[in-house]
C-alpha cells in the first residue's frame, strides 16, 4: 500500500485533507458551512460506492437510494431498540447492508445488464413500501431523532458528524483506489469488458461481483447511517428520494466511471455546483442541471471528465 | 495412446425441442491435433460450450486429465486447463494488449505462475504470437488479424493443457492463415492438445492428425484426414443427396 | 363478495389502462431493446399537456390526447436519433443507454414541478364522476372511458404491427435486420418511426391518466415499475402476451389495494417484476 511515490502522494494528501478538515472546526463556527461540506461528503461516498459496482463492474445499480435509506433506517432502529452510540451504529449499518449487498446480488446478478438494473429500481422501491408501513421506525409519518447536547471535542454536534463524515469518505476512497489497483479490481474490470471471455480466462465472475455488491452496500449503508442525526427527521420520502440515487449515478458518470477519482471529481464538481445553486437561484434547477449534465456528459463524453483528461495528455504528448 | 486427456462420454445437449448434441463420443490425447469439422450448425460450437463449460449438456459426462469437470463451472475449468478462444475475438476492451493476458495469468494459471514472473510470461506469449511490439497499445484498436492473435494469446496465457481454437482463421487471408498455423504449431509442440474448428480446409487438413466430423447433432466421422476425404457419409453431410 | 367483486372488475378497467401504457414500452423495450425508462414520465407529461388544454381550453382529454400525439410521435423520432448517434451505432448501448434515458426522465419530471408545481392536477369532463351501476357493481365512468379507449388504442396499435408492412418490418427489425435491408427497408428508418409511435402512445395513454385520478409530476416513477413489470412478465415482444400480464397486474394490484390498503400497492408490480426476474424471465409467452 505504500509501495510507490504515487501511493505515498495519495496518503498524505488523503491526512492532510482530513487535518484541514479538523482545523477547520476549531476556527469556524458558521453551521451552513459544515452542513453544505456534509452533504457533498456523503455524496461523494454514495457515487465512490456506486463505481464499485456500476464503473469497475459495469452493472448499473438503479437502486442506490434502497440502500442509503436501509443504513439510515438501520441506525435509527438500532438506536432506538438498543441505544448504541454512533460508531456501533455506523458498523451495524455497513454489516446490514453489506448483507443487504450480497443477497441482492445473489438474486440479480444472474441477469443480463439491463434486467439487473432495473431489477435493483423495483429493489428500492419495494423496500420504501415495506419501511413506509413499519410503525417501529415511524412508517410514513417519520421519527425524529435526539442527537446529545453534550458533544465531546467540538463545539457542536454537527461537527461531529462532519468530522465522522469526512474521516468515512475518505476511507471509502482509499478502499475504492485499493480495489481498482487491485488483482480483484483488475478482475473486476475484465467482466466489465467482456464477462462471458473474462470467466473463460479463470475469473470467478460471480464471486467477484457478490464482492462487488457487498462492499457498494456496506459502503451506502455506511454513508446512511450518520444520515439520522444530521437531519434529526426521517422519514421515507426523504431517505428514499430520487435525487440520491440519481447524483449517485450521475456523478460518476460525469466524474468519469472507469478509475477510483472519477466520482470524486463527479461530486466535487456537481455536489458544488449544486450548493451554488441552491443558495443563489432555487433548488429545483440544481436537480435539472444534474440531470442535463448527465444527459450531455452521457452522450457526448462518455468517458466522463477523467476520459477527457486523459485523451488531452495523449494529444499532448502525441 | 497414453492416456487421453479429454474424453466426452456421451453428451447431448438440447435447446427446447431442438437436439444440438446427440450422444457425442470422443478422446483426445495428449498433444493431440484433433480437427472438428462438419456443416454449420452442426453443433460444433455448442460441443466446445460444453467442453470448456459456458453451457453444461443435459447428459452423459466430460472427463478433462481423469477429473470430471461436467458440473464445474468455466473458470474452474480454465484453472485445471481448458483454454478457448472465440469465433469473434473478445478483447478485454479498456485495457491494453499486455493487460489483456494478465488476466488469465493471475487467474487460470494463478496456481502456475509466480506473481512476480507475470509480466514476464505475458511477454513470452506476446514474442510467440507476435505482438510484443503491440504490448502497450489499447486492444480496442487492433486488425482484424491481431485481435485474433491476442484471442490465441489470451488463451495461451491461461497455460493450458487443452486449447479449443474456434474459427480462428475465418476470413483471414492466405499469408495470415500461415500466421496462425505456426502459432498453434507451436503451441502443440509445447505439449498443449489443440482442438481446431475451421471450415478452411487446407488449414485443417495440413494441422490435424484426426478429424471429427458432426453433423446435425451427431458424430459421423472419427479418423484421419485421409479416410475422412474419402467417407462416403461427410460427402453427404456437406453436399447433400 | 361485493368488495371482492368490485375489486376485479376495477382491476381489469384498470388493467386495461396499464396496457395501454405498456404499449409503447412493449415496442421500444420488448421490441427492440431499448431500455426507455423514462416511458411512464413521458406518460404524465402527457396528462400535464392534457390538463393545460382541457381547463385552458376545455377540450375533451381524449380529444386532447388524440391531438397531441402527433407531436409526442415527432419527439420520440428526435430522441430515438439522439440514441442512436449516440449509442446504437458505436454499440454501447447498455450502461450509457440505459443513464441515458434516466437523464431524460429526471429531466421531464423536473421541468414539470418547475413549470406546474408540484400540486395535483385534475381534468374535469362530462362524463367524470359518474357511474354506471350494473347489478351491484359500480363502474365509475372516469375508469370505464379510459378502458375503452385504451382498448381501442391497443388493439389498433398490435393490427398495425401485424397487418401493415411498416409494423411487421418493426417486429421484425429486432430479429433480423439483414433480411430486414434486403427487403429494401432501412433499419434504422423503421427504429426511428417505432420509437417514435411508442412515444405517442403515451400522450394518449397520458390523457386517460389524468382521467382516472389526479397526477403529479413524480407519477411516474410508480409507473416505471408497473410498464416493465407488463412487459417482462408478459414476455418480449410478445404483445397479447403484455395485455394478458397488464389484466393480471391491474386486478392483483387492485384486490390488495382493497384487503390489505393502497399503501402497498406500488410494491405489487415491483414485487411481481422481481419475481419474474428471478424466477422466469423470459416471461409467459415471451422468445426465451
Amino acid at each position: 500500500m505504500f509501495k510507490t511515490r504515487a501511493d505515498k502522494i495519495f496518503w498524505f494528501t488523503l491526512a492532510a485533507v482530513f487535518l484541514v478538515g479538523l482545523g477547520f472546526t476549531e476556527v469556524l463556527a458558521n453551521e451552513y458551512y459544515y452542513t453544505a461540506v456534509y452533504a457533498i461528503l456523503q455524496a461523494t461516498m454514495m457515487a465512490v460506492a456506486w463505481n464499485i459496482l456500476g464503473g469497475f463492474t459495469g452493472y448499473v445499480n438503479f437502486g442506490s437510494a434502497g440502500f442509503f435509506a436501509i443504513g439510515a433506517y438501520t441506525a435509527v432502529a438500532l438506536d432506538k431498540w438498543l441505544g448504541l452510540p454512533l460508531p456501533l451504529l455506523i458498523v451495524g449499518s455497513a454489516i446490514i447492508c453489506g448483507l443487504m449487498g450480497l443477497g441482492v446480488g445473489y438474486l440479480t446478478l444472474r441477469l443480463k445488464g439491463v434486467y439487473f438494473a432495473i431489477a435493483t429500481l423495483a429493489l428500492a422501491i419495494v423496500l420504501e413500501t415495506l419501511i413506509t408501513n413499519w410503525d417501529f421506525v415511524g412508517a410514513a409519518r417519520g421519527v425524529y431523532i435526539l442527537t446529545p447536547e453534550k458533544v465531546p471535542f467540538f463545539d457542536s454536534y454537527i461537527q461531529l458528524l462532519f468530522v465522522v463524515m469526512l474521516a468515512l469518505t475518505l476511507g471509502s476512497i482509499a478502499v475504492s483506489r485499493q480495489l481498482n489497483d487491485s488483482r480483484i479490481g483488475r478482475g473486476l474490470a475484465a467482466i466489465r469488458d467482456d464477462e462471458v471471455a473474462a470467466e473463460c480466462a479463470g475469473v470467478p465472475t460471480l464471486r467477484l461481483k457478490l464482492i462487488s455488491t457487498t462492499i457498494m452496500g456496506a459502503m451506502m449503508g455506511v454513508a446512511g447511517a450518520p444520515y439520522p442525526f444530521f437531519v434529526t427527521f426521517v422519514d421515507p420520502l426523504s431517505a428514499f428520494n430520487l435525487f440520491v440515487a440519481v447524483n449517485a449515478i450521475a456523478m460518476p458518470l460525469i466524474g468519469g466511471t472507469a478509475h477510483w477519482i472519477g466520482p470524486v471529481i463527479g461530486a466535487l464538481l456537481i455536489g458544488g455546483a449544486q450548493e451554488a445553486i441552491t443558495v443563489t437561484i432555487s433548488s429545483e434547477l440544481n436537480v435539472l442541471v444534474v440531470g442535463i449534465m448527465l444527459v450531455l456528459f452521457i452522450t457526448l463524453a462518455p468517458q466522463g471528465i477523467v476520459g477527457l483528461v486523459q485523451k488531452w495528455m495523449k494529444r499532448r504528448r502525441g | 495412446m497414453s492416456a487421453p486427456i479429454l474424453q466426452v462420454r456421451g453428451v447431448s445437449k438440447h435447446f427446447g425441442g431442438f437436439t444440438a448434441l446427440d450422444d457425442i463420443e470422443l478422446e483426445l490425447g495428449a498433444s493431440e491435433r484433433l480437427g472438428l469439422i462438419g456443416p454449420n450448425g452442426s453443433g460444433k460450437t455448442t460441443l466446445i460450450n460444453c467442453i470448456s463449460g459456458s453451457l453444461t449438456n443435459d447428459s452423459g459426462s466430460i472427463v478433462f486429465k481423469g477429473e470430471d469437470i461436467t458440473r464445474l463451472a468455466p473458470h474452474q475449468r480454465a484453472a485445471r486447463g481448458v483454454a478457448r478462444s472465440f469465433q469473434i475475438p473478445k478483447p478485454f476492451r479498456s485495457m491494453t494488449v499486455l493487460e489483456n493476458l494478465r488476466i488469465p495469468l493471475e487467474y487460470a494459471a494463478r496456481r502456475r505462475t509466480e506473481r512476480a514472473r507475470i509480466d514476464d510470461d505475458a511477454m513470452d506469449v506476446l514474442e510467440l504470437i507476435g505482438l510484443k511490439d503491440r504490448a502497450n497499445d489499447p486492444s480496442a484498436g487492433l486488425t482484424q488479424v491481431d485481435m485474433r492473435k491476442l484471442e490465441l494469446a489470451r488463451a495461451l496465457a491461461a497455460k493450458p493443457k487443452l486449447l479449443v481454437s474456434d474459427e480462428a482463421m475465418a476470413g483471414l487471408s492466405s499469408s495470415e492463415v500461415d500466421e496462425i498455423l505456426k502459432i498453434l504449431l507451436a503451441l502443440n509442440a509445447r505439449g498443449v492438445a489443440v482442438i481446431m474448428i475451421e471450415h478452411i480446409m487446407r488449414a485443417v487438413m495440413g494441422f490435424a492428425q484426426r478429424l471429427v466430423v458432426l453433423d446435425a447433432g451427431r458424430k459421423i466421422a472419427d479418423g484421419t484426414p485421409e479416410d475422412i476425404i474419402r467417407s462416403p457419409d461427410v460427402e453427404r453431410a456437406y453436399l447433400g443427396e | 363478495m361485493d368488495l371482492f367483486a368490485n375489486a376485479i372488475v376495477a382491476g381489469i378497467l384498470l388493467g386495461a389502462f396499464y396496457a395501454a401504457v405498456a404499449i409503447g414500452l412493449a415496442i421500444t423495450f420488448g421490441q427492440l431493446d431499448i431500455v426507455n425508462i423514462a416511458h411512464p414520465t413521458f406518460v404524465v407529461a402527457g396528462s400535464y399537456i392534457t390538463w393545460i388544454l382541457n381547463s385552458s381550453y376545455g377540450l375533451d382529454p381524449v380529444l386532447a390526447g388524440i391531438l397531441v400525439a402527433p407531436i409526442f410521435f415527432v419527439v420520440g423520432v428526435l430522441i430515438y436519433r439522439v440514441y442512436y448517434a449516440a449509442f446504437e451505432r458505436t454499440g454501447q448501448e447498455s450502461l450509457s443507454g440505459l443513464a441515458f434515458f434516466f437523464g431524460v426522465m429526471f429531466i421531464i419530471e423536473v421541468v414539470l414541478i418547475m413549470v406546474y408545481g408540484v400540486d395535483y392536477r385534475l381534468v374535469s369532463a362530462d362524463y367524470i364522476g359518474k357511474n354506471i351501476d350494473v347489478g351491484f357493481i359500480g363502474l365509475p365512468l372516469r375508469l370505464v372511458v379510459p378502458f375503452v379507449v385504451a382498448s381501442a388504442m391497443t388493439a389498433a396499435v398490435y393490427f398495425y404491427l401485424s397487418r401493415t408492412f411498416t409494423g411487421r418490418a418493426i417486429l421484425a427489425v429486432a430479429q433480423d435486420r439483414l433480411a430486414l435491408q434486403l427487403m429494401g427497408a432501412d433499419p434504422v428508418r423503421i427504429k426511428q418511426f417505432a420509437f417514435g409511435l411508442a412515444i405517442a402512445t403515451t400522450a394518449i395513454a397520458g390523457s386517460l391518466l389524468v382521467m382516472i385520478g389526479p397526477v403529479e409530476p413524480s407519477l411516474g416513477r410508480v409507473y416505471i415499475g408497473r410498464a416493465f413489470a407488463i412487459v417482462v412478465l408478459g414476455g418480449m415482444g410478445s404483445i397479447p402476451g403484455m395485455v394478458i400480464a397488464a389484466l393480471l397486474l391491474g386486478v392483483v394490484e387492485s384486490l390488495v389495494s382493497s384487503f390489505a390498503g393502497p399503501s402497498w400497492a406500488p410494491a405489487v408490480a415491483f414485487g411481481v417484476l422481481l419475481f419474474t426476474l428471478a424466477v422466469r424471465p423470459s416471461g409467459l409467452f415471451g422468445r426465451a
